[in-house]
């Protein structure tokens, strides 16, 4: 305070009048906030960046210390990482495919019910969504497996005399995925259904279409934003899936996360290893990146056609 | 009207804020004087709520000076400048009752339990909610936590309070009442008050005096009275009250509204363009083009009348194409000489209520 | 009871709808149900439902020096993760709700980063990084990491209190006298208190329930209870287990409740 008082004498032009002190004041709020947030900050970048950075660097170099491509150059070489690739890819379309399947009547309905229905059959979406992913899978293996509750029904109601084999192959790791992957598809598509104004389709009603001609031509491109950002959430959080295929694919379906942790784990080669890390990860960032690029360019659009 | 001692002048010098590159206060200087009810007036966008935040603290301007008294408050921190604050959505303390919604600034003073006691029951008193502490905040009325609000910006005898619209999320005639209210309230306990509205008719019913803001600058600053009769700018002769705006010329030292002399008691400003403010209601229907000297006599053709109940407005149409409005009340002497549409009408307007503002 | 729908489509035009709704949550619930009964079962076999019922599995359970250890190890791993992650991630999402630092959207997407990348990638990362510097195999690592993985949850609850919290009572407060501490702890905090709460409760839950971070950094003493599950699931399906899921579950039901209650005061 003792400072503005010394400038002011002097500035009678009016301009920049205690500009400096201001500014001093400024940055120290600034560094205030930033006390707040630095401890923070400061955990994930020693947890997240650091380790990430560390891995991308050593993933530049062959096993015998060499700056080279091999790590990445391996992926289009050896067919075990191709298959590695086709499987995952394949998984988390069949997943995506089977949540967008299940889950868009599921939240169609969640959005259509009075509020309190709605809300008690979104307990039954929200507590699977906070059960451990370790308890789902297993509840899975016990369900699927040879000796598992469908096969013993399906043996014992006679429909089938051979066990079916639901669990340790590609089927189980499908079902189990799907069943954990689902509400990270309803939950966004339900509040984006939310958001659609009923009077929309009061009108398109009112205009003489149908109700099947309404939910085509009103509800069902209003919902897709929503539906576009479970898609990629899914289809992203199945690229890296790690304890399903792991538990449930019998050994037979390597999967990318769990080709890593063989890589680096079992054999010790955090090259190769790091190398499959940062192009998950490369990946994943340019189909979420992709995925805000085209939603602002489709906002924007819907923008100036108005 | 008697000042409190606790009241003190504010000065405001070269305040400067920009938001990135925009600038929403410019070179702005303000002197309130100790005592005063002073409103910041102005459309949105024009500067008069980050004014109101500067000098609270909330907001740090780039540049300036701002004195209570002989202090400098510019960098002190907002709790430690001794204002008190009223905000449009009042901002109640949810979590508290009544009582220590009022008791809050007292007890981060550190008063006494007795002393606060008291000094809780008195603003109570103060804005008539006499036993109303142990309310809820959520079980009061609009106008209730108005006054609530109003009570604990002034339980501490604040230097100065500062009020963001605060009656605008009430309904017209609570807002009407409460105005009355604000302002005997400021009368009796005389503290420097400034006060931000868009509502120039909640200006004018309130402050000693108004500065009307435009664009991050102060158009003028005067009493209410002044404001309305004598405009400075164009800007404040349209946001202050109904004007029409007649395009004059001044040359050789007189006013011509086309080939004819303008009459005025005001001094003819130097030689160009220039608007000529007429206020519907100092427009008069001639009975006949009899120009008694000082008045000035526009021709023009009646071109609808609107009935309000107690008043009417005449829309009549220049030679040149301009609308003029004029409004008078119903008496029956006007209404029994009543043109009917469609007629040509000599509408009179006295020399003493020609005001003239440049052309922008 | 309709109050948020009212199109001239009968309930019973769409019949077809809800049953397959149902049928979907059927399949989201039914795993788990079918857990807790089979917890009760006294067979070994996996039989639904059970023939016999008995206790003999959370006897296993609590019995065990093995899962007992292993749950006590994840007990504390999640309060010391919420006593650290809740006020941190308090402390950012009220600098990030400011917003008035300049990277405000790179510091959120930093703090929010462990959500996007791959839980695999933060698991080697770790493991790689704790290798060096001694902290695998230990209860700080531990809660190291799973802090890392419970922030992004906790900035986000909280901010979304914030967001809804009238930022001028806090003004208001101010200039009544109040500094910036006391602004926070007497008109803030009380109002934001369920927020922070649902995020100390989900700080809880994913510290508890994480499984792919915890297999690289834990072990030995330090073996988590779901790193524990993870390999016997490898191994064979123990019912023990299904008397541990139903532990879990219950534990979930429980968690989302205090915050469903906390969440409705709010």
């Amino acid at each position: 305070m003792s400072a503005p008082a010394l400038m002011q004498e002097t500035a009678g032009a009016g301009q920049d009048l205690n500009a400096q002190a201001l500014r001093t004041d400024a940055r120290r709020e600034s560094l205030r906030l930033l006390a707040l947030l630095s401890p923070s900050l400061f955990l994930v970048f020693a947890i997240i960046i650091v380790p990430i950075g560390w891995l991308f660097w050593l993933s530049l170099f062959d096993e015998a210390g060499a700056f080279s491509a091999a790590n990445y150059a391996r992926f289009f070489e050896q067919v075990s990482y191709i298959k590695t690739f086709t499987t995952t890819f394949k998984v988390a379309f069949i997943v995506t495919g089977a949540c967008v399947l299940l889950g868009y009547p599921l939240a169609y309905m969640l959005s259509q019910l009075p509020r309190r229905a709605a809300s008690i059959c979104l307990i039954f979406v929200i507590l699977p969504f906070w059960t451990s992913v370790l308890v789902r899978t297993y509840a899975w293996l016990v369900i699927l497996q040879r000796k598992g509750l469908i096969n013993s029904w399906l043996i014992d109601l006679g429909v089938i005399s051979q066990p079916l084999s639901l669990a340790n192959n590609l089927s189980g790791v499908v079902i189990g995925m799907t069943h954990i992957l689902l509400p990270f598809l309803v939950l966004p598509l339900y509040a984006s259904m939310k958001t659609i104004d009923t009077d929309c389709l009061r009108a398109g009603m009112n205009l003489g279409a149908g109700p099947v001609a309404t939910f085509r031509q009103i509800f069902f491109p209003l919902s897709l934003p929503g539906l576009a950002s479970g898609v990629v959430i899914v289809f992203v959080l199945c690229l890296g899936f790690f304890v399903t295929p792991a538990l449930m694919g019998g050994g037979k379906v390597i999967m990318w996360a769990m080709r890593m942790e063989q890589t680096t784990s079992l054999y010790s080669n955090w090259g190769a290893g790091a190398a499959l890390g940062v192009v998950l990860l490369v990946v994943t960032l340019a189909l979420l990146g992709l995925f805000q690029w085209l939603l602002g360019a489709r906002a924007t659009g819907v923008w100036s056609s108005r | 009207m008697s000042i409190a001692p606790s009241a003190l002048p504010i000065s405001m010098r070269g305040i400067e804020k920009r938001f990135g590159s925009v600038a929403v206060l410019r070179d702005l200087n303000l002197d309130v004087e100790a005592g005063e009810f002073l409103t910041l007036l102005g459309p949105s966008g024009s500067g008069k709520t980050t004014l109101l935040m500067i000098l609270a603290g909330f907001v740090r301007a780039n540049a300036g000076s701002i004195k209570v008294g002989n202090d400098e408050i510019i960098t002190t921190p907002p709790h430690k400048r001794n204002i008190g604050m009223v905000f449009q959505n009042y901002a109640l303390f949810p979590h508290m009752n009544v009582f220590h919604n009022i008791a809050f600034p007292l007890k981060q003073r550190s008063v006494t339990a007795a002393k606060t006691a008291e000094r809780v029951e008195k603003a109570l008193d103060l804005v008539k909610l006499q036993g109303l502490g142990e309310r809820r905040v959520d079980q009061l009325s609009g106008g209730q936590r108005q006054r609530v609000a109003l009570a604990r910006a002034i339980v501490f005898e604040p230097r100065i309070v500062l009020m963001d619209e605060p009656l605008s999320a009430l309904d017209k005639g609570l807002r009407e009442h409460m105005q009355i209210e604000l302002r005997a309230l400021h009368r009796r306990l005389g503290m420097t008050t400034v006060y931000v509205t868009h509502d120039q008719r909640e200006a004018i019913t309130m402050s000693d005096r108004i500065a009307v803001m435009n664009g991050g600058r102060i158009e003028q600053l005067d009493r209410p009275e002044t404001l309305y009769a004598t405009p400075q700018t164009r800007f404040v002769a349209g946001f202050i009250g109904e004007s029409n705006f007649i395009p004059v010329e001044c040359r050789n030292g007189s006013v011509w509204y086309e080939d004819r002399r303008i009459h005025t008691a005001a001094p003819v400003p130097a030689a160009g363009q220039h608007l000529m403010v007429v206020r519907p209601e100092k427009l008069r229907l001639l009975a006949n083009a009899e120009p008694a000297s000082g008045v000035n006599v526009l021709n023009a053709t009646l071109s609808d009348i609107i009935y309000q109940g107690d008043s009417f407005v005449c829309y009549a149409v220049l030679r040149d194409g301009r609308q003029l409005t004029l409004r008078d009340y119903c008496r029956s002497d006007v209404l029994a000489k009543m043109p009917a549409s469609g007629q040509p009408v000599s509408l009179g307007l006295d020399a003493q209520d020609t005001i003239l503002v440049a052309a922008d | 009871m309709s109050e948020d729908i009212g199109l001239p489509i009968s309930h019973r035009q769409r019949l077809w709808l809800y049953g397959l709704g149902s049928l979907v949550l059927l399949f989201l619930i039914a795993p788990s149900i079918i857990i807790v009964i089979m917890s009760f079962s006294d067979s070994t076999l996996l039989q639904f439902p059970p023939q016999q019922w008995s206790l003999r599995w959370y006897q296993a359970y609590f019995g065990s020096l093995e899962w007992r250890d292993a749950t006590i190890v994840s007990v504390k791993v999640a309060v010391t993760t919420v006593l650290v992650a809740t006020p941190l991630g308090t402390a950012a999402a009220y600098a990030i709700n400011r917003g008035t630092l300049r990277f405000n959207g790179t510091i959120n997407a930093l703090l929010t980063a462990s959500l996007i990348v791959p839980v695999i990638l933060i698991g080697i990362g770790t493991f790689f990084l704790y290798a060096r510097i001694g902290l695998n195999n230990t209860l700080t690592g531990l809660v190291i990491a799973h802090t890392v993985q419970a922030l992004p949850l906790v900035v986000l609850t909280v901010l979304s209190g914030l967001r809804s919290y009238d930022m001028n009572q806090e003004r208001v407060a101010r200039s009544l006298g109040a500094g910036r501490v006391a602004a926070f702890w007497q008109v803030t905090m009380p109002q934001i208190r369920f927020s922070i709460v649902s995020g100390a409760l989900f700080a809880f839950i994913t510290s508890f329930d994480e499984v792919v971070v915890s297999l690289f950094i834990s072990g030995g003493e330090t073996t988590t209870l779901t790193r524990r599950m993870f390999n016997a699931l490898r191994d064979q399906i123990d019912p023990t287990i299904a008397a541990i899921s139903t532990c879990l579950i219950v534990l979930s039901v429980v968690l989302l409740s205090v915050a469903q209650i906390f969440g409705r005061r709010h």
